[in-house]
């Protein structure tokens, strides 16, 4: 056996783990995020939407903060069980050797640049493992589709938004 | 705008919200029907129009056109499945599909197909379904087609879809016109966030309000949990109460007894019902043999605005695809045009940062065409199956083979020549790994050698059929040619979950007149067994 399946295996292990201990967080039933989650989703964001957020910093911070409560309101118009899943998702990634040992993130998620999580999202969006594949899909709809489905995100695709007249 | 759901409301139709139920209650009825879609809300109509009496029940909320704002972000939590976000269990397939009075025909584009002479021949074939000839289906169809007002569609073609026509013409494929269910149309574009000019010839505006009218009752935010059932019959269809959420349970129950039930939930919701019941079921066939008809995706960068978010969705089609092999065959495909909004858009497409941003630039210049794969056919397609969660939630396993591969790779390359034959400056096949291909001669060596798995081509649905097949004994079947199921007499099943195999075409018209022929068969049955005595 090589150095890259044993590693490949222990992480599995060892992600298994931290999955069970997440859910186990997070067995109470749905709740709002809680101010880790929201800085872990905001950090993602951050990277996800680099290029489509402004570079002023107040500007970006507001605009990250408008994303990830479009984020929460998704999540809360889920299916239990998807929320469930989510929740497990969101509970692992805020806890330090979860972060630390799957994304591969050293720093606390308020601490990070664009590059170190864009690195760890290229990670997960080309892993072996489904589940870090399928992670990363969730974490892409979820931000794309919080910052997309909000009105003022569609002059710069040049989308004129639905007619408006008389209905 | 006259909304006439709220006038119909005015008028005194029978709706009740579960979610405002203070305590628990029981029904009797003639007929329950499970689900408010093209099976359900057909068969509400037929069996409210001879005299029976009718219950609908269904999860999802009751909404019309004052609420339809053309907005994705109030429609998909709204009107879909799970946020428009349903997954296989793998999340490897994203599955669009309605949860709403109307199901998904309140929120679909309108395709309209009759069903393929050749899958009827299939039908016969392998699951013996000798009545179901093209000739026996002709008035159901044009019963149909005449009650939705489905017709050619005569305002010409959006650019997104006229491009499939131009690019079909250069390479001699041949294309043609898609027929729509609606009247009236205003050629907006917005059909998947519900019709906000109630031109959509949905349930929702025909046949869910006929029954409404004749006096039956619609149970919405109310979930369908078991069906009882003593020696050969179901007796009791036990019922629970959503919060207004939609979401969670109230803890308030429903018991609905009938005469005659109908489970018509879709191909998810259909078999899980079965599966939650317990109903005899000795070839386990229940939840099997579950069809997506999967779809790959092609984006092109076209030289002049598309603008693919505006008119009519999809109005033109391409079966050269399905056509080149016998229908057991490697698979075949249906080619169309996929209409574009920015959050559809924006999930569908691969990566992030700037070059996600890059291309979200020009959305406007976007075409995209779709490959809708015929599975069931191959003896490797057997399709996925539903099984129940843990808390009795239904889960679909759909396992991406390389007989799907095959095809979809087939159809990345057929759709990018098409797009570059149309004039496209770049083509890029929705795939983590695929990048945008200048022309035809880079393209195609690069799509030939792209990997191939779940997660890593993108793969959607918005057709799920199968899980509870039709066949002409219960040794292949869950139900017979009429939905009626083999073990309990007084059980119908009548949605996309009686297809035997998928279609290869838009499955509405298809569930309309199946469902349409089951109803009248049914309602001749329990109204001549219950002609009232003369004084």
């Amino acid at each position: 056996m090589n150095v890259g399946r044993r590693q490949l295996l222990r992480t599995g292990l060892a992600g298994g783990l931290l999955l069970s201990f997440a859910g186990w967080l997070n067995a109470a039933g749905d709740r709002r995020l809680n101010d880790a989650e929201r800085e872990m989703l905001s950090a993602i964001a951050n990277a996800l939407l680099d290029g489509a957020l402004p570079e002023a910093a107040a500007e970006r911070e507001q605009r990250l903060a408008v994303t990830v409560a479009g984020i929460e309101k998704a999540v809360g118009g889920m299916s239990p069980a998807t929320q469930k899943e989510l929740g497990e998702l969101f509970g692992l990634l805020v806890l330090a050797p979860g972060r630390r040992m799957l994304a591969g993130v050293s720093q606390p998620w308020r601490k990070t640049n664009t590059s170190e999580v864009a690195e760890f999202l290229q990670g997960w969006r080309g892993s072996r493992l489904q589940l870090l594949q399928s992670a990363y899909a969730a974490l892409h709809d979820l931000t794309f589709a919080a910052w997309y489905g909000r009105p003022e995100n569609w002059l710069a695709i040049a989308y004129p938004g639905p007619p408006r007249g008389y209905f | 705008m006259i909304d006439p759901i709220k006038a119909g409301l005015a008028s005194g139709w029978r709706h009740i919200d579960a979610s405002t139920f203070t305590r628990n209650h029981t029904v009797d009825t003639d007929v329950v029907i499970v689900g408010t879609g093209a099976g359900g809300g057909v068969s509400a109509e037929l069996l409210s129009a001879a005299g029976l009496r009718v219950v609908m029940v269904e999860e999802g909320p009751l909404r019309s056109s004052t609420d339809f704002k053309m907005l994705e972000a109030v429609a998909y939590p709204d009107l879909y499945q799970d946020s428009a976000a349903r997954k296989t269990a793998d999340k490897a397939i994203n599955i669009l599909q309605g949860r709403c009075v109307g199901g998904s025909t309140t929120v679909n584009w309108t395709s309209s197909f009759r069903t393929p002479s050749e899958v009827l021949d299939y039908w016969q074939r392998q699951f013996g379904l000798r009545s179901l000839t093209v000739e026996a289906l002709i008035p159901w169809f044009a019963l149909i087609e005449h009650k939705l007002s489905i017709r050619p569609w005569e305002t010409p073609p959006n650019a997104n879809n006229q491009l499939l026509a131009v690019g079909g013409e250069k390479l001699s494929i041949p294309v043609g016109s898609i027929k729509r269910n609606v009247k009236g149309c205003w050629n907006l574009g917005y059909c998947g966030m519900g019709c906000p000019t109630n031109a959509k010839q949905s349930m929702l505006l025909t046949s869910i309000p006929a029954a409404l009218q004749r006096g039956a009752t619609l149970y919405t935010r109310l979930r369908a949990e078991r069906l009882r059932f003593a020696g050969n019959a179901v007796t009791t269809l036990d019922c629970q109460a959503l919060q207004p959420d939609g979401l969670h349970l109230s803890g308030k129950r429903l018991q609905l007894r009938a005469r005659h039930f109908i489970v018509a939930a879709g191909a998810i919701g259909s078999p899980a019902l079965l599966l939650r019941s317990g109903v005899p079921d000795p070839q386990r066939l229940i939840g099997k043999r579950t069809f997506l008809h999967p779809v790959v995706i092609s984006a092109a960068r076209m030289p002049n605005r598309v603008d693919a978010y505006a008119g009519a969705p999809q109005t033109l089609y391409s079966d050269h695809f399905l056509h080149q092999a016998p229908i057991d065959g490697p698979l075949g495909f249906k080619i169309e045009s996929a209409p574009l909004h920015p959050v559809l858009f924006s999930t569908t497409l691969p990566g992030f940062g700037a070059a996600h941003q890059q291309v979200m630039g020009e959305f406007t210049h976007a075409q995209v065409l779709l490959a809708l794969l015929r599975d069931g056919f191959h003896p490797e397609s057997r399709g996925g199956q539903v099984r129940l969660a843990d808390d009795g939630s239904p889960v679909l396993d759909y396992p991406l083979n390389e007989t799907i591969w095959e095809a979809a790779r087939r159809a990345l390359l057929a759709m990018a020549e098409i797009q570059f034959a149309a004039g496209a400056r770049s083509v890029t096949p929705v795939h983590e790994l695929a990048n945008a291909y200048a022309n035809w001669t880079e393209a195609k060596p690069a799509i030939t050698a792209l990997p191939l798995k779940p997660l890593v081509c993108r793969v959607v649905s918005a057709h799920v059929m199968g899980g509870c097949g039709m066949a002409d004994s219960a040794q292949r079947g869950v139900v017979d040619h009429r939905g009626r199921h083999f073990w309990l007499e007084n059980l119908t099943v009548n949605d996309g979950s009686l297809l035997p195999t998928s279609l290869g075409a838009n499955p509405q018209l298809t569930i309309y007149g199946l469902a349409a022929r089951n109803a009248s068969l049914l309602a001749g049955e329990l109204v001549s067994r219950t002609a009232p005595a003369l004084p």
